[in-house]
């Protein structure tokens, strides 16, 4: 935008500033020392690694693939139903399924490198202990830009609601994580909380290089009829375009209140208008969920719209989108 | 189309028309198909698609996901594919068979000839074909009859015998019964009600057909239960078994682990995805026993490359 004004009083009067041209957008993005070739990023349990969705398009095209989160041991999950339709969103509760961090190393890892896939890693645990050793056999890894730190599974028994709960569980998984970590560290926050922006502030105090916002709503949905609940876990995860007004109050809150901590913005994104709605409430790069499994080409027409919908407005820069929400 | 699943054709931006389909060379991929018909067979409800790409690439068993627009729905709905065509007049389309259950399947009922639907597929594991000259035992129920009679016509191109159990509560729910008797070298149709054929289910048929010990491999679809009691009659009399089943998807492609079946492979108990490993499956490796239970999974010490089970 200051590319706009600065044009207008230059050189505008004589010969009009030449439109600007998609492929001239720079859509880099910088939180602390990670750059990413553009803000779209996964958000993570909804594409994996990266193999099922490369099926219909190349997935290196992606700023970064924030994997489905990693334990230590396998997990099995929860049991089916796993998933309730709501309105204008869904439930879930899988409950962390995945094949642990040995065969995601031997596996999926070595997949993502040779694809040249930007990998942030999630990773959960039941223990701060679990995220500690989950976090040392990361380090110095090529091709893994970042962890995520997914301290706010929703269900207790998945051990993350725990820490991202409050200020002082938060601090100390996050500070444990940083001792060993080799690059930058994000916390993901649960908005399921009093005051997000408290538990934003002991992430970044713990030495949190940013924080991922939002994770899911805890929700419910019963059948009238046999008046069990639609998940077998009884409650789950909400998510979809019914939560993005909070995900957008939730960064803009954490970006007023911490305007230096990177974040990546997530919760109900699927245009390239939601997009720009989270860098303006103060996201640096924007997570897409839900919306990949409406999609599965959501992820890549993001980053082919947006270069589009910037020229059209005669922005440069998608980084200077980032908090320019007008109060 | 729905606010949530954007339409690739109308949100460019560029002004071009897009690509025909969104995808690779091989595997799945994503396209707006025009409705070239929309008709009622008996109480089911028939779309037939103009896609090319997925009418070549399809084989009996897998699926498309549809977008569907609702007031408030967000994902996509699963539909095993009923036939596609690849000569003639009808070449380059797919059709799906489907009951009006919900606000997504009533939104599919009015479409209309011309219209543009949001089509991702094909998508899942086809039904194993056999190698060796051996009879199958087809069996369906309700509108899970429908990718059966897809394997039927497969079968018969390759001069392979199959017998046919159709069953449903009643005579018109049935599906497509003329079709199933031209594919099929015996067809036995069994009705709760004994409107049509046998009176009684598919199972106790099923049960006789197998004592005559004709039948090299039996196929089944339709409802969970039903495809849980074939499997058992199969593994009783010693014959192979597989099975499509029906499980609750979000995405249809992998990435959301909610359709997952506890299933053995080598001996292991996986957690394995009805969309990317199924939906057909060994019906006699489903732990139906498990199914809804708190899940067990082995720590899975092999490759998915090395689950070939056939």
């Amino acid at each position: 935008m200051s590319e706009q004004t600065a044009t207008r009083e230059g050189t505008g009067r004589r010969r009009p500033r030449p439109p600007l041209r998609p492929a001239d957008v720079d859509l880099r993005v910088q939180l602390g020392d990670m750059v990413l070739k553009n803000p779209i990023v996964t958000a993570s349990g909804t594409f994996g690694s990266g193999q099922e969705i490369d099926r219909f398009f190349d997935v290196d095209r992606l700023g970064a693939v924030v994997v489905k989160s990693i334990t230590l041991e396998p997990r099995a999950g929860l049991p089916t139903p796993r998933m309730a339709e709501t309105a204008s969103g869904m439930l879930n509760a899988i409950g962390l399924q995945n094949p642990g961090l040995q065969r995601w190393l031997r596996v999926d890892y070595p997949w993502m490198v040779e694809r040249g896939i930007p990998i942030i890693a999630s990773i959960a645990g039941r223990t701060i202990h679990e995220y500690r050793v989950v976090a040392e056999k990361l380090r110095g890894l090529p091709g893994i830009v970042a962890i995520e730190a997914n301290i706010s599974a929703p269900h207790v028994e998945d051990g993350g609601i725990a820490f991202s709960s409050r200020e002082g569980p938060t601090h100390e998984v996050i500070s444990t994580i940083m001792r060993v970590a080799t690059v930058p560290v994000f916390a993901k926050l649960s908005p399921d909380v009093t005051d997000i922006v408290s538990i934003a502030h002991a992430a970044s105090e713990a030495g949190a290089t940013g924080v991922s916002v939002i994770n899911t709503l805890l929700g419910m949905a019963i059948d009238v009829e046999t008046r069990r609940p639609k998940l077998a876990a009884g409650t789950g995860g909400l998510s979809g375009p019914a939560i993005k007004p909070i995900a957008i109050r939730a960064v803009h809150q954490i970006h007023s209140v911490l305007p230096d901590l990177p974040i990546i913005g997530m919760g109900g994104a699927r245009s390239v208008e939601d997009v720009v709605e989270f860098m303006l409430a103060g996201a640096s790069a924007v997570a897409v969920g839900t919306a990949t499994f409406a999609n599965p080409m959501a992820t890549l027409e993001l980053v082919q719209q947006l270069p589009e919908w910037l020229a059209e407005r005669g922005i440069r820069h998608a980084r200077a989108l980032t908090g320019g929400v007008k109060l | 189309m729905s606010s949530f699943i954007t339409r690739t054709g109308s949100t460019r931006t560029g002004g071009s028309a897009g690509p025909p389909f969104q995808g690779r060379d091989s595997g799945p991929l994503r396209a707006s198909c025009e409705v070239l018909q929309y008709r009622k067979i008996g109480t089911f409800h028939s779309l037939t698609f103009v896609s090319p790409e997925i009418a070549d690439r399809a084989q009996p068993g897998q699926f498309v996901t549809i977008g569907v627009e609702g007031k408030h729905t967000v994902l996509r709905r699963p539909f095993s594919i009923y036939q596609v065509s690849r000569h003639g007049p009808w070449a380059g389309t797919v059709e799906i068979i489907f009951n009006a259950t919900g606000e997504g399947t009533r939104w599919l009922t009015t479409r209309k000839k011309h219209d543009l639907v949001d089509l991702v597929g094909p998508l899942g594991t086809p039904f194993p074909i056999p190698r060796q000259n051996v009879t199958s035992l087809l069996v369906g129920s309700g509108y899970g009859t429908a990718p059966l009679l897809y394997l039927a016509s497969v079968l018969q191109q390759k001069g392979l015998r199959a017998d046919m159990v159709i069953g449903a509560p009643t005579a018109d729910q049935i599906f497509n019964a003329i079709e199933a008797k031209r594919l099929s070298a015996t067809t036995v149709f069994t009705t709760e009600d004994g409107s049509l054929g046998e009176e009684g289910v598919v199972t106790d048929t099923v049960a006789r057909m197998l004592d005559t010990g004709r039948t090299g491999l039996v196929y089944a679809s339709g409802p969970m239960t039903m495809l849980r009691e074939i499997s058992q009659l199969a593994m009783t009399h010693d014959v192979p078994v597989r099975v499509a089943t029906e499980e609750a998807m979000a995405c249809g492609t992998g990435v959301c682990q909610t359709c997952v079946l506890p299933v053995e492979r080598k001996g292991q108990l996986f957690n394995l995805r009805s969309c990317v490993e199924g939906p057909v499956f060994n019906g006699a490796k489903v732990r139906w026993d498990a199914i809804g239970a708190l899940p067990v999974m082995d720590l899975p010490d092999q490759d998915p490359d090395d689950w070939d089970e056939l």
